[in-house]
């Protein structure tokens, strides 16, 4: 058996929640008094379980608790989990942003990370100037980038804006050039958190076959998304992160049903923010949302976005007002409820999630993708047993 | 199971807690040496861009600073300039001075300015500070260039006692501690600023203050004898004496006090990147 190339020991993080301030200079006072003795950290022995719902009576939290990972080389790793289970914490410490709080990793290779593309981008310099100065900090040389330059801007597909300074390109644009950059780093292990998210769907489609042909050429890929037919198509293994904690790792298609099951409760409660809770229910005849929310201040449209999502986290369907051509409220609340009854398009009965977002029209405040999973069942079973694809079509047929 | 392979020496690269022992690691900076030129290119032509005068703006600032000195201290308070025309006795302390000031207040905020670069992506942090030192050092020439033309005018036209000496040799190590001291302090700071930042409101005027502490608009022998030592203990008063004395053959040249600034450099320097390699594995954390 060959030896992993990225060896995860026994890796802990703990962090401090609030502020800053007076407070904690005690703190760190008392913390470097119990090292100067060759003692341990008192703090590291306290701390509670990162469940970002709950308060707790402790300033700490564990942002990740005794994760053990042997990756292998070639594997492409995918790593699944809820908002704040722990992933991009995961990724942070394995790129050398962060260290963590015990433990220890150790890396055979170079290794490159992409945790947000077009990192270091200015936006005063030119396409190409940016192409080299973010490819240096990602790691190439000068040399290496020269090289490849041609390429680059060929994956990129913004060869006309090349000498145009980056603050003129759409968001879009620099994500596209970002992500060209990063594509033709050629290190031996690539992490790559959410950061194909934003772009069209080709440029997607292009960035997930880079993605593959660089694991085709024996290196090692860990990645993190929640665009569950991506991690199906690329991932060879799959490791699903809860609260800090490693719950399994294995089979791609085994560990994902096993993830869209966890989240399986019609109703969600948030404790902090602006929305307090999200309800998905079915009222006989069609499938509706009702969210609670409360706001410091009044809003003249609670502008609550959502989006149906299929098993795999491909969007279906969505909206919110101002897509449905709705500005305002008659008063401006601070608290309130807002019920959508989705009439069109019917689901065919399968298990579904809910991604929503609150604002006020202008700005989002509040986003919790894939916040409620829910199981859908169709009653009119000749509609639901038709067709193909997740929305049952309603169409004629006319022969002549 | 135990592999064979499990040694440390396998690996590349070991992740440990911040506890854990440091490795300083030269092959590093020397690997992302380019990124340390694309960083003082950024800065210089990111300075420039959408401005119709471009660099020219380099020649204006000290132009306008020493006119300003001139009229201030030179007409109304009436300062000695030990007989060398006032606009080039200011020009040339205010190359200098600059380099520093700038130097230090840029590498003071290296860890808050680059908060969200560095949370996203390893490369050594020493680069930033470095890469601040270097662009202002070819802020530092442009200007030096304007000082240079200025005294070049005077020397030739004839008319003052500008008396450049042998001194002059010693410009470049001039130059360069003022670019390490800067960058020394600069790196101190922004550590001891990147979770506590009570110290930043006093750097800002501290500075400031410190130019007139530094015979930057005034010579040193305008100060008593028995009184000059204090001033002495500003490194930046001998560095900026010996540059007087090279260009313009007036100033108290102190060897003692040359010798004096190079170690305050060098002890400096090596505490600042101490506590700077030590605030740079946590400070993401605390910003």
């Amino acid at each position: 058996m060959p030896s992993p190339v990225l060896k995860i020991d026994r890796i802990s993080k703990q962090y401090r929640l609030g502020v800053s301030g007076t407070g904690t200079l005690s703190h760190d006072l008392t913390r470097w008094w119990h090292l100067m003795r060759g003692l341990e950290d008192p703090y590291l022995k306290i701390g509670e379980q990162n469940d970002r719902t709950k308060t707790g009576g402790s300033s700490y939290v564990w942002s990740l608790r005794d994760i053990n990972l042997d990756v292998y080389k070639g594997e492409v790793l995918g790593i699944i989990g809820k908002n704040g289970a722990g992933k991009s914490t995961l990724l942070k410490i394995l790129s050398r942003v962060t260290l963590p709080s015990t433990g220890s990793v150790k890396i055979k290779g170079r290794i490159a990370s992409l945790l947000e593309v077009g990192t270091g981008f200015h936006p005063e310099l030119t396409g190409r100037e940016n192409i080299f100065l973010n490819g240096a900090i990602l790691g190439m040389r000068k040399a290496e980038i020269q090289r490849k330059l041609e390429e680059i801007v060929e994956f990129s597909g913004v060869s006309r804006y090349l000498d145009t300074p980056v603050k003129r390109y759409s968001t879009g644009m620099l994500v596209r050039l970002g992500f060209a950059v990063a594509a033709h780093l050629e290190p031996e292990i690539l992490i790559v958190d959410e950061v194909l998210a934003v772009g069209d769907a080709e440029f997607q489609a292009k960035c997930l076959g880079k993605m593959k042909d660089v694991s085709k050429e024996g290196r090692t890929i860990l990645f993190v998304s929640h665009n569950m037919s991506a991690m199906m198509s690329l991932c060879s293994r799959v490791a699903m992160l809860d609260k800090g904690m490693l719950v399994d790792s294995g089979d791609p298609t085994e560990i994902i049903r096993r993830y869209l099951q966890v989240g399986l409760n019609a109703i969600k409660t948030f404790t902090h923010g602006p929305v307090r809770s999200i309800e998905v229910g079915n009222d006989g005849n069609s499938l509706f949302l009702r969210l609670h929310y409360q706001h410091t201040i009044p809003l003249i449209l609670p502008n609550f976005g959502f989006t149906i999502n299929d098993a795999y986290g491909n969007v279906l369907f969505g909206s919110n007002p101002r897509l449905s051509g709705i500005t305002k409220m008659t008063e401006a609340k601070c608290e309130g409820e807002v019920y959508v009854n989705i009439r069109e398009p019917r689901l065919r009965s399968g298990r579904y999630s809910v991604s929503i977002w609150f604002g006020d029209g202008s700005a989002d405040f509040f986003e919790d993708k894939d916040c409620v999973a829910f199981e859908h069942t169709e009653p009119d079973r000749t509609a639901n047993s038709g067709g193909i694809g997740s929305v049952i079509c309603n169409c004629d047929f006319k022969f002549s | 199971m135990p592999l064979a392979s499990n040694n440390d020496t396998d690996y590349d690269l070991v992740i440990l807690p911040s506890g854990g022992k440091d490795n300083f690691q030269i092959r590093e900076l020397l690997h992302y040496r380019d990124l340390l030129f694309l960083f003082v290119r950024r800065d210089f032509v990111s300075q420039y861009k959408q401005t119709i005068l471009g660099p020219v703006w380099f020649f204006i600032q000290p132009l306008l600073i020493s006119f300003t000195f001139t009229i201030v201290f030179g007409k109304l308070a009436g300062i000695s300039t030990e007989g060398q025309p006032r606009i080039l006795f200011y020009l040339g302390g205010i190359t200098l001075w600059n380099y520093f000031s700038d130097t230090f207040l840029k590498c003071a905020d290296t860890f808050t300015a680059n908060a969200n670069l560095f949370g996203k992506v390893f490369f050594p942090r020493l680069l930033v500070p470095m890469s601040i030192a270097i662009s202002n050092l070819v802020k530092m020439g442009v200007q030096f260039f304007l000082f240079i033309l200025c005294w070049c005018w005077f020397f030739l036209s004839g008319g003052s006692h500008v008396q450049p000496g042998l001194v002059l040799l010693l410009f470049p190590l001039l130059v360069l501690f003022t670019g390490l001291l800067g960058m020394g302090a600069g790196i101190i700071i922004t550590s001891l600023t990147s979770k506590y930042r009570d110290l930043k409101f006093l750097i800002q005027f501290g500075v400031q203050l410190l130019m007139y502490a530094s015979p930057v608009v005034y010579p040193l022998s305008l100060v008593p004898e028995q009184h000059r030592w204090v001033f002495m203990l500003n490194p930046m008063t001998s560095i900026l004496e010996a540059f007087k004395v090279g260009f313009l053959g007036v100033g108290v040249l102190s060897w003692f006090g040359l010798l004096y600034s190079l170690l305050f450099t060098f002890c400096l320097l090596a505490i600042g990147l101490f506590i700077f390699r030590k605030t740079e594995r946590s400070f993401i954390d605390t910003v």
